[in-house]
């Protein structure tokens, strides 16, 4: 049984929404990583949560960065600690929007040249600091204030991306499921080079469900096989027991959308889209994980 | 001040004949400038250098107009470009070839910088290196002293035959 | 020692010598040989640097930024749309109160697409925060890189400093190279608040307007200090090294009726054309701008000023002109050259001169052109 330290490294009075499953996650991987840890924040809901100058929610240093910057910000940094033979881990904590949109060249230049750190994606599938506007993270059929009759486009898939800079470690992750955060976070920080989490990060405001409701909203997310918790360890994939249990029985995908209120009025092609797209997924990692692709 | 524009062609080694003439120069306890001309041109185009060289530190950057001697490694650029254009009086031209042409009069100096450089075996990537040997004729014509020729020959390249060719052509150059 | 070398390997030799702990580096004409010497250095191992060849120069100011603030020693270089790629990373620098030293070759912006030498460049970075020095030889641009590290690191300073030098004109001329043993001329490094995980805080959070205002104020205060801070170390690089540097190179202006103004190689090349004029019987004398920001104060009551600008701001003039004549309420003939690599002659400025023109704005080579 995974021990979960008591140390808080979030404090509490953070200026998180109810409900917020970003605060929920960082406080899981903060406790993985322990003190010695120093945070890179690009633009997103985080740099609000901390706090507004000169106080802070946040018990390790937290450097805050423009949007595009955090992982080329952390290369320098991971380098200068080296350089000045100090061990600390640095972690990006970045927003859907700071990846797969306007920080994707930064990440893909940081894992192209092994940059040791850990990269964690919360995705929230919009960018939420602003009020919800679509990105490349938002899958179909969704509704936000710039996709207001649904998203037309299927969500970019980031993890592919990241797994064509074959790094030393990936996985998935939810922040409804935090003990297997915390050990993907702790194993992940294990391992030298560069290494990625994407961290499922269901939104009560975005999302439009009530605050409540942010950790089953991350349930129902894995048991209808939308999000795969799975791991990918120098190349080895494991598909973990939630996902596994999903795969074989999953619960229907409406039991997912018909509570969110982005999803209302979906389309029957939408839907199509979003099942087929779990289920190309699904089909894709378990090749992998039996090693036939 | 003593100026030398060079002409040559893209991958020939203008640029590198510049700064070791400059570094001669130096070496010889003047100041002096290197500054090629850097177009869009491409290795095989027609390109130019500019070397000065004074008792005193130079503070003109924009291109010699009047040369006092005007260097020719490639003479197969003189069929697009008017290597004599803005002549000083008094003006000399060295020309890479086996013996010197008529130049409307300027006083030309000739050595087979190819041919020595082939001697040498001093070919790289299929090329005669041209910009050690020119340093040789240029001390014979009294631009650098050939000591310092060789320092600074010595101190851009490690391979002993860039001075053997710089002395052959200090020996073969015809006025 | 003296050794020759180009104004980028000048700059690459005192990057060398100060030993930045970190080197970002990404290349662009004519900036490349720099970072391309630097990473030589490293391979060699005379330089123990971690060299992050990063894959833009927004993540290049981005790595530095990450780097200095753990309290080490930064250095980067760019040039022209390298710049301006890492504009947002440039005023993050400044705001960030990081002693980062990047060196920028000057080269024009596109289109049309041009790599030769221009100011604009950089002078589109004027009111971010960095300290701003424009060099006229490889000498210069090895001891203004030298100095930069230690104004920029100086306590009441605490500001990056970009080095300018001429895209091609200075970058790849070759000249003489004076170089000295630095001592103690560069102290070590010391970032009061740099990252101490054992004294955890946030950096650069989200701000109110009156704390932002108050920062704001610090960025200009430590600018006004830098003032002081720049002087003393000039006058102590001279002390060690014999070599004088002010914030404003003058030459036979003490009699001078009229003075001509350039910054970067143009300004070199005028003191020929003051030559020139001199000869003719014309109290001529010029002036070399070394320090866009802080922005030095000079004395031109009495004289007649010819600013030449290799730089433009559209709907408003000339940079240097038009400054002057805010802050020294001259009425300068404004004269618009060298952009884009334009090729300017002693002879064209004396020419400048003797057509002054106080008031008016002439664009060389193109005035009459509808």
């Amino acid at each position: 049984m995974t021990e979960i330290p008591r140390e808080e490294y979030i404090l509490k009075c953070t200026s998180a929404c109810a409900g917020c499953s970003d605060s929920l996650t960082l406080r899981y991987v903060l406790k993985a990583a322990g003190p010695e840890t120093v945070l890179v924040v690009p633009a997103c809901c985080t740099s609000v949560i901390q706090g507004i100058y000169p106080h802070t929610a946040m018990n390790i240093p937290v450097y805050n960065v423009a949007f595009a910057a955090a992982a080329a910000c952390a290369s320098g940094m991971s380098a200068a600690f080296q350089a000045a033979g100090k061990k600390a881990n640095v972690i990006v904590y970045a927003g859907d929007g700071g990846t797969v949109d306007i920080g994707i060249q930064a990440l893909s230049g940081a894992f192209e040249r092994g940059t040791d750190f850990l990269y964690i994606c919360y995705d929230n599938e919009a960018y939420g600091n602003t009020g919800m506007q679509r990105s490349g993270a938002t899958p179909v059929g969704a509704r936000t204030t710039t996709t207001p009759s649904g998203k037309i486009q299927v969500k970019k898939d980031l993890d592919g991306i990241v797994a064509a800079h074959n790094p030393p470690y990936m996985a998935t992750a939810c922040a409804a499921y935090p003990k297997d955060l915390f050990s993907k976070v702790q194993k992940a920080l294990s391992i030298r080079g560069p290494k990625f989490i994407h961290v499922l990060a269901p939104c009560p405001p975005g999302w439009r469900f009530s605050s409540e409701k942010s950790v089953e909203m991350g349930k129902l997310a894995v048991r209808s096989g939308m999000w795969i918790l799975y791991e990918r360890e120098f190349g080895k994939v494991t598909i973990n027991g939630p996902s596994k249990a999903a795969m074989i029985k999953p619960i229907p995908l409406e039991e997912y959308l018909e509570p969110q209120g982005r999803f209302k009025g979906i389309s029957s092609e939408a839907v199509a889209m979003l099942r087929s797209q779990a289920e190309r997924n699904a089909m894709r990692l378990k090749k992998e994980e039996e090693g036939i692709c | 001040m003593f100026e030398v524009r060079i002409h040559s062609r893209g991958g020939q080694g203008g640029v590198t004949a510049a700064r070791l003439l400059a570094l001669a120069a130096i070496r010889d306890g003047k100041y002096a400038t290197a500054c090629p001309f850097y177009g869009a041109e491409r290795r095989g185009a027609a390109v130019v250098s500019y070397v000065r060289i004074d008792d005193r530190p130079i503070r003109v950057y924009s291109q010699i107009r009047h040369p006092d001697l005007v260097l020719v490694l490639d003479p197969s650029v003189m069929e697009v470009v008017d290597v004599l254009q803005g002549m000083k009086e008094g003006g000399r031209v060295l020309m890479n070839g086996s013996e010197p042409r008529e130049m409307k009069g300027i006083p030309t100096f000739a050595v087979d910088l190819t041919g020595i450089a082939l001697r040498e075996r001093l070919v790289v990537a299929g090329s005669p290196i041209l910009n050690t040997p020119v340093l040789g004729a240029l001390a014979k014509m009294g631009i650098i002293t050939m000591e310092s020729a060789k320092m600074a020959i010595k101190e851009m390249f490690s391979d002993q035959r860039n001075v053997t060719a710089a002395e052959a052509a200090y020996a073969e150059l015809i006025a | 020692m003296l050794t020759v070398a180009t104004g980028n390997k000048a700059v690459a030799a005192a990057v060398k010598q100060a030993c930045p702990s970190v080197v970002a580096a990404y290349p662009i004409t004519p900036q490349t040989e720099i970072v391309e010497q630097i990473a030589e250095y490293v391979t060699s191992g005379e330089l123990k640097s971690q060299y992050i060849p990063v894959e833009s120069e927004h993540s290049a100011m981005a790595a530095c930024i990450g780097a200095g603030v753990t309290g080490v020693r930064t250095f980067t270089a760019t040039s022209s749309h390298g710049l301006h790629y890492m504009h947002e990373m440039v005023n993050w620098a400044a705001g960030a109160r990081l002693p980062i030293v990047m060196a920028n070759v000057n080269r024009a912006l596109g289109p049309g697409w041009n790599i030769w030498a221009e100011h604009t460049d950089a002078f589109q970075e004027r009111d971010t925060g960095w300290l701003q020095v424009y060099v006229a030889s490889v000498q210069e641009a090895y001891d203004a890189t030298l100095m930069a590290f230690r104004i920029a690191e100086h306590e009441s300073v605490l500001l990056p400093v970009m080095v300018n030098l001429d895209g091609f004109l200075l970058s790849h001329s070759m000249q003489p190279l004076q170089s000295v043993d630095i001592g103690d001329f560069i102290p070590p490094i010391h970032l009061p608040h740099a990252i101490d995980i054992s004294d955890p805080t946030s950096y650069g959070t989200l701000t109110g307007p009156n704390d932002y205002f108050r920062l704001r104020w610090d960025i200009e205060r430590s600018m006004r200090d830098s003032v002081p801070v720049i002087r003393e170390t000039q006058e102590e690089f001279a002390r060690r090294f014999g070599r004088k540097y002010d914030f404003v190179e003058e030459y036979r202006c003490d009699d001078a009726e009229v003075v001509v103004i350039a910054m970067g190689t143009l300004g070199k090349e005028a003191e020929v054309a003051v030559d020139l004029l001199r000869r003719e019987g014309l109290k001529a004398g010029s002036m070399r701008i070394r320090w866009l920001r802080p922005f030095p104060r000079i004395d031109l009551s009495g004289k007649e000023v010819v600013v030449i600008d290799r730089d433009y701001s559209f709907g408003f003039g000339g940079v240097i002109a038009r400054s002057l004549a805010a802050t020294e309420g001259v009425t300068p003939f404004s004269v618009i050259a060298g952009l884009g690599g334009q090729e300017v002659t002693y002879d064209d400025i004396a020419g400048f001169v003797r057509g002054r023109r106080p008031g008016e704005e002439l664009w060389f080579g193109v005035n009459g052109h509808v």
